[in-house]
């Protein structure tokens, strides 16, 4: 299989925010890149980075006090960190589009739907007419399942209940045809049975319009279901990264299985839950080791001293963890039979 | 068969809405409309449902904290929805509440201490050196520490606040808690902590829960019995493994149909149910899910089903179901 063309490739990315106790480095070093037609998911916990992450690659990092320190972001082999703002402007919404969490604070209450839509289109094709503009939102509300399309032009963001916004959302950051869409926590707000029905229509469309996917997400289930890769955060860092199935049948960093066994599974009942101790480390606490380190079972002096690289440990796998360091295959071996 | 804990029989919450100047009663919002259940003692009741459909509202109106429209609610043989608010402050003693968000429900202003002494002081139980002493045990109960007693709310992690609000909940001895939402504010790894620390509490104090939440994962993992509501009404109860197994409900299949399940290779029969929840203002005539029921009937918009046992322990409100209900 020949590999598809990397739309977005991020390497050693660092965002860091300024504050009065000094540089937090919310996003530290990350690397990640996302194919065409591509489904890649980004999991972890609050605080991880996931969301300045892809706000990094979107250029809206608030500044001051959020700074790109240094790395590249490459979209379609052109570095989005020296871009200026105007560039930006030209890419975002039209390349690359973005969806949010909460729908009813990305629509403007005062603005119909149908405006909002047509303006999106004008900003970026400025010799299109207001017809146009105009059959193509309507176009593009049909396309996600929004009944009565015409209609809805002409009414505000709260005449819509919670799922519909999503879909208008969804609607407005596909109107340009983006070559990529990042999707940051898209249903979190949303109910199950409406979850399942945004799910299904961006897995639709994704396979309908080709367009590459960076699905930002907490729920391990949401990411099984939509994703084809996937990349596990924690303190900024990338801590794993692989195909789906590898990551939830073989998952290698004690994080990402710490994080699979806490979660209750609703087909059976298990006895007790897994969990991993400690709390989540406020970005920028930890220095020097491995992030996880204070929470890890399998954590020795090695961990604490030095941060761990990612290491290829299957093909397209890789984690950050010196359990998979060649050089440290006695101690692999010392913990796997204490296990 | 012993007495349950608690009883609740056609539970009634109607909220008027006012409109026009005057403010006259437009209609109602039906948030809990004629609901019916128990929980013995020493189980988990897992009440499940989204947005609107009454669960947090029938978890005030157990404790009083909302007058109940109509209905009656016995605990221990006592009908709580008579008694005057005086005597309802003193049962609360037996009743205590955890709440969902443990940046909202800590007094920011009140080191852990005072929020912890403040049940104790409120039923008058013990004098103040008993008092103090409960505060230490309790937070070593939790899993924290007895020097967490001088600290402030900000100072903790999420999952921190919520040990303390768990350990408020039980400063007074309480026989049943209803939590609600318990753990959907926290961090996935720190949900798994609160949650085994409620069913450890639950054995070593032998306490019986109600745990409204909208997660059907943890639901079952904590549940002995689960109730799943729509609209203000129970839609289906039944103890948790036939309710997963075998819901009966073309809601509740709905409803487990669409969670997502942290498996890629796992294959279900999606049942995708079409359009929104409507507004519990205006809720469809007959049955309330028929608007999105994949098995509507003629009769299903015109009459509502009633809430029966259909099989031994499992009840659900369901047209489909009418015949084989034992007379």
């Amino acid at each position: 299989m020949t590999e598809r063309p990397k739309v977005l490739d991020v390497k050693g990315l660092k965002t860091s925010f300024f504050t009065d106790d000094g540089e937090i480095p919310a996003v530290n070093n990350v690397d990640f890149h996302v194919r065409e037609g591509e489904v890649l998911g980004i999991v972890g916990e609050s605080g991880c980075g996931k969301s300045v992450t892809s706000l990094s690659v979107m250029g809206l990092v608030p500044s001051p006090p959020g700074k790109i320190t240094g790395g590249e972001i490459l979209f379609q082999n052109r570095d989005l960190t020296k871009f200026s703002e105007k560039e930006m402007r030209d890419i975002r919404g039209n390349d690359i589009a973005m969806i949010f969490q909460e729908p009813m604070t990305s629509l403007n209450p005062l603005f119909k739907i149908g405006n909002q839509l047509k303006e999106a289109i004008l900003v970026h094709r400025k010799d299109w007419s207001k017809r146009q503009a105009h059959a193509r939102a309507v176009e593009m509300m049909q396309l996600v399942g929004l009944p009565r399309a015409e209609e809805l032009m002409n009414e505000y963001p709260h005449q819509l209940s919670g799922g519909m916004r999503q879909r208008v959302m969804i609607a407005m950051a596909l109107l340009c045809e983006p070559k990529l869409l990042i999707a940051d926590e898209p249903t979190t707000a949303l109910d199950v049975t409406i979850q399942a029905q945004i799910l299904k229509l961006m897995g639709e469309l994704n396979e309908r319009l080709g367009t590459a996917v960076i699905l930002i997400t907490h729920d391990l289930g949401v990411v099984a279901e939509t994703c084809q890769r996937v990349v596990v955060m924690y303190s900024g860092k990338v801590v794993e990264e692989g195909p789906v199935d590898t990551i939830f049948k073989d998952p290698q960093h004690p994080y990402t299985r710490g994080l699979l066994a806490s979660v209750p599974d609703m087909r059976f009942k298990k006895d007790a839950l897994y969990s991993i101790p400690g709390n989540v480390p406020k970005p920028g606490s930890i220095k020097t080791g491995c992030p996880f380190a204070p929470r890890c079972e399998h954590a020795w002096d090695r961990c604490v001293e030095e941060t761990p690289p990612l290491y290829e440990t299957a093909s397209d796998h890789q984690t950050r963890c010196f359990l998979y360091d060649p050089k440290e295959v006695d101690s692999r071996d010392r913990t796997t039979v204490e296990s | 068969m012993t007495e349950p804990l608690l009883k609740v029989e056609g539970l009634k919450k109607y909220f008027p809405v006012h409109s026009g100047v005057f403010g006259r009663v437009s209609g109602h919002v039906k948030a809990v409309d004629d609901i019916s259940f128990f929980v013995n003692e020493g189980e988990t009741l897992g009440i499940v449902g989204e947005s609107g459909c009454g669960k947090s509202t029938t978890g005030r109106l157990l404790m009083r904290l909302l007058e109940p429209t109509e209905g009656k609610v016995y605990f221990n043989g006592k009908e709580l929805t008579g008694i005057t608010k005086e005597e309802m402050r003193k049962m609360r003693r037996d009743i205590q509440m955890v709440f969902q968000d443990p940046y909202a429900s800590l007094n920011p202003r009140h080191t852990v201490e005072k929020i912890l002494m403040e049940p104790l002081n409120v039923h008058n139980i013990g004098d103040p050196k008993d008092r103090k002493k409960k505060v230490y045990e309790l937070l070593e109960t939790v899993g924290l520490s007895s020097y967490h007693a001088k600290r402030y709310p900000h100072q903790f992690s999420g999952g921190q606040r919520q040990r303390i609000g768990i350990a408020r909940a039980l400063m007074t001895n309480p026989k049943l808690i209803i939590a609600d939402e318990p753990v959907s504010a926290l961090d996935v790894s720190i949900q798994a902590q609160v949650l085994n620390l409620m069913q450890e509490l639950q054995k070593t104090l032998k306490l019986t829960y109600i745990f409204i939440a909208h997660d059907l994962g943890v639901v079952r993992h904590i549940s002995d019995r689960v109730g799943v509501m729509y609209l203000g009404n129970m839609a289906e109860l039944a103890n948790s493994e036939k309710l997963y197994e075998k819901p009966l409900h073309p809601y509740t299949q709905a409803l487990l149909s669409a969670v997502p399940v942290p498996d890629p290779d796992f294959e279900r029969e999606q049942v995708v149910i079409e359009g929104d929840i409507p507004s519990p203002a205006n809720p469809p005539s007959g049955c309330r899910f028929h608007t999105r029921c994949p098995y509507k009937m003629d009769i299903c918009e015109k009459v509502i089903p009633k809430f029966a046992e259909i099989e031994d322990g499992h009840y659900a409100a369901c047209h489909l179901y009418e015949e084989s209900r034992p007379q």
